[in-house]
């Protein structure tokens, strides 16, 4: 495996090219430019507003800002990783002739997926920024906790990004399977809601590995807290399990793309 | 530094045949089903075939190699093995130093960015590092011819200049090792020349070259040594042209025949004075032998035959017609025999012969065989072109300039 990081590590070149293609692309194709990488998170961002209207009436209790600041902060990560697993699932398929055809490590195809992703996600979060601003969340000491949740996020997008394009490069339907998913997942993770709301068995879907990241990034910056310390060495244990198994299986299966393409 | 900078040894390939279950969808309704029924999941062995079978072989450093053979005889994925996209089944593969294959050069375009762009996206793909290709930017451009259009989005150029700045972006990587595979096929006569040019000084320039064609001229002109690959086997190693002359050999006894044609040609043979032959040097006199046999009675018909040369452009036309033989008539079950004498002022390639019986009140054609035979010209005097005119220079004198000779 040593390897395989010296092999990818001289084509970084070749990694952040495939990168800037990918971001070029999407921003020259679309005529809205930057506004298709807000889209979908002012979508989800609006319908969590919904949901949280709604909890609030049954409830009884006020909708305050706080709420809503933490369902903003909450769905752009979430539209990043649905975005960047969506993107890396199909990067090997939709690079056809480059797999076929010409050798290098093929892993800069996910890899690249997620980062052009991340792209979309910091111009995002600049719009997030200004929000944040004009609601008056405030700053504290826990905002360093950002970067770290960040990077598990990405590493967590990058692990299942390989395996799924992998899997997906011999059976094209794990696509619909992956797409169902991302589609319901939101669910499932504490996006428009929070774990706490559903009781103790809420605690259950903290197995969820996103579901401590967004927790995380909701109480280092809406309530000035630190992450919870159990949930934040799960996802990040979960994160680097997901990242090596994602490599090595996708470096055992490398060999065969181009027959089984 | 080792000696060889390619090496095969005992290399086998192995493809699937038929269609394999690339969906879940069609895989566990099959898994389970074999399951009940108790089989063995590696049922596919059946389907299996080889497509390289126990290849060794070996390229020296600076050496120019040439691969030939038949569409299928495994020549592209013997390459796909070297460049590494494909692992061989068995055996051990070795390539010392950096190795660039011009096998598909407009493989890493994207339509939505401009030439520019691609450059910088393709000569990266192909292993420049960025500083590479800015020294190199200008000289690629340059040798493209696609200057004006450089900022224009490559969706919007036409087939050959897409092809020429695929071409420029890979001539100019600088391997140690390079693959070439029927790339110069494209663009224009001009574009091809500087091609050959390019691929030559890459050769003199101490790079080893192995270069895949079906072009027989281009790789004689390239290439020392060659293999012959026939149904993933090698037939040959050897120099050139004795593996050329091993490759039409066996293309002559693969004449396609028709069983519905009312006449067909029963024997095509060109030879020269010793016997059948697929070689020739330029000038020298073949004889084609024909024999056409009637299923049923056939009468106003004359054989016509023609050369084509690689571009499948006629370069000669005859027919016993116009060598002024009337029309032949034949009885059901009769032959008819006869032989052209062709003095081959041909300068040098490979050109392909074509047979036709043709009714010419009618302009109905029979039993087109094409090609019937393939020959391959060799000239040992130094002409290019398509024609030998086998020239002599009978003056050649130097004349000091003289103050009357400047006339303004």
């Amino acid at each position: 495996m040593k390897n395989e990081l010296k092999q990818l590590y001289r084509y970084r070149e070749l990694l952040y090219a495939i990168t800037y293609r990918d971001i070029k692309v999407r921003y020259k194709q679309s005529v809205m430019g930057f506004l298709w990488a807000v889209l979908m998170p002012i979508m989800i961002v609006l319908s969590g507003v919904v949901v949280r209207y709604g909890y609030a009436l049954v409830s009884g209790k006020p909708l305050n800002s706080q709420d809503i600041a933490s369902v903003a902060v909450k769905s752009i990560p979430w539209a990043f990783l649905v975005s960047s697993i969506r993107f890396a699932c199909s990067s090997l398929t939709s690079n056809y002739s480059l797999v076929t055809k010409i050798y290098f490590p093929k892993e800069v195809f996910p890899i690249a997926a997620v980062l052009a992703c991340l792209f979309d996600f910091l111009v995002a979060s600049v719009a997030l920024v200004f929000l944040l601003l004009v609601m008056r969340i405030g700053w504290s000491i826990y905002l360093v906790w950002i970067p770290v949740l960040l990077l598990i996020m990405v590493l967590l997008a990058t692990g299942i990004g390989m395996f799924v394009s992998a899997a997906s490069l011999f059976f094209r339907d794990v696509r619909y399977i992956v797409e169902v998913l991302l589609t319901f997942g939101i669910f499932f993770t504490p996006v428009f809601y929070e774990i706490r709301m559903l009781g103790n068995r809420g605690k259950w879907l903290l197995l969820n590995p996103m579901a401590p990241i967004l927790d995380g990034l909701s109480a280092s910056i809406v309530r000035h807290q630190s992450p919870a310390l159990y949930g934040f060495v799960y996802s990040l244990a979960f994160s680097l399990v997901a990242l090596v198994a994602g490599f090595v299986f996708f470096k055992h299966l490398e060999p065969s793309f181009a027959e089984n393409i | 530094m080792s000696e060889f900078a390619l090496l095969m040894e005992h290399v086998y390939k192995k493809f699937r045949k038929g269609e394999t279950y690339n969906s879940l969808r069609d895989l566990l309704p099959a898994m389970t089903g074999k399951m009940i029924r108790g089989e063995e999941l590696n049922q596919s062995d059946k389907r299996e075939f080889w497509a390289l079978q126990d290849i060794s072989f070996e390229v020296k450093h600076g050496e120019s190699f040439g691969i030939i053979g038949a569409n299928g005889a495994g020549k592209s994925t013997a390459l796909k093995i070297l460049s590494r996209i494909m692992m061989p089944t068995k055996g051990r593969m070795v390539v010392n130093g950096r190795l660039s294959a011009l096998i598909e050069v407009t493989a890493g375009f994207h339509q939505d960015l401009t030439g520019r762009e691609n450059i910088f996206l393709h000569g990266t793909i192909l292993g420049m590092t960025k500083r590479e290709i800015d020294s190199k930017f200008d000289q690629i451009v340059a040798f493209s011819g696609l200057g004006e259009f450089i900022d224009t989005p490559v969706k919007r150029y036409s087939s050959g200049m897409y092809a020429r700045l695929g071409f420029s972006i890979a001539a100019h990587v600088d391997p140690e090792v390079l693959i070439v595979d029927e790339v110069l096929s494209v663009g224009d006569y001009v574009f091809q020349q500087r091609c050959m040019e390019r691929i030559r000084s890459v050769i003199d320039g101490g790079t080893t070259v192995l270069f895949v064609s079906h072009n027989l001229k281009s790789v004689t002109e390239i290439c020392k040594r060659a293999m012959l690959l026939d149904h993933g086997r090698v037939a040959a190693i050897d120099n050139t042209d004795a593996v050329i002359r091993k490759y039409l050999s066996a293309g002559a006894a693969l004449k396609t025949r028709k069983d519905n044609e009312p006449v067909y040609f029963s024997k095509v043979v060109v030879r020269d004075r010793a016997g059948e032959q697929s070689t020739f040097e330029s000038g020298q006199t073949a004889w084609v032998d024909l024999e056409v046999t009637a299923r049923e009675a056939f009468d106003k018909m004359a054989v016509v035959i023609w050369f084509t040369d690689q571009a499948q452009y006629v370069i000669f036309h005859t027919s016993t017609e116009r060598l002024g033989f009337p029309p032949i008539s034949l009885p059901a079950g009769g032959t008819y025999r006869c032989t052209f004498e062709l003095s081959l002022n041909i300068a040098h390639g490979t050109f392909h012969l074509v047979t036709e019986i043709y009714r010419y009140h009618t302009q109905k054609g029979f039993d087109r065989r094409e090609p019937a035979a393939t020959i391959f010209v060799g000239s040992t005097t130094a002409v290019g072109g398509a024609v030998n005119c086998f020239p002599r220079l009978v003056q050649s004198e130097t004349v000091a300039a003289t103050t009357q000779s400047c006339e303004v």
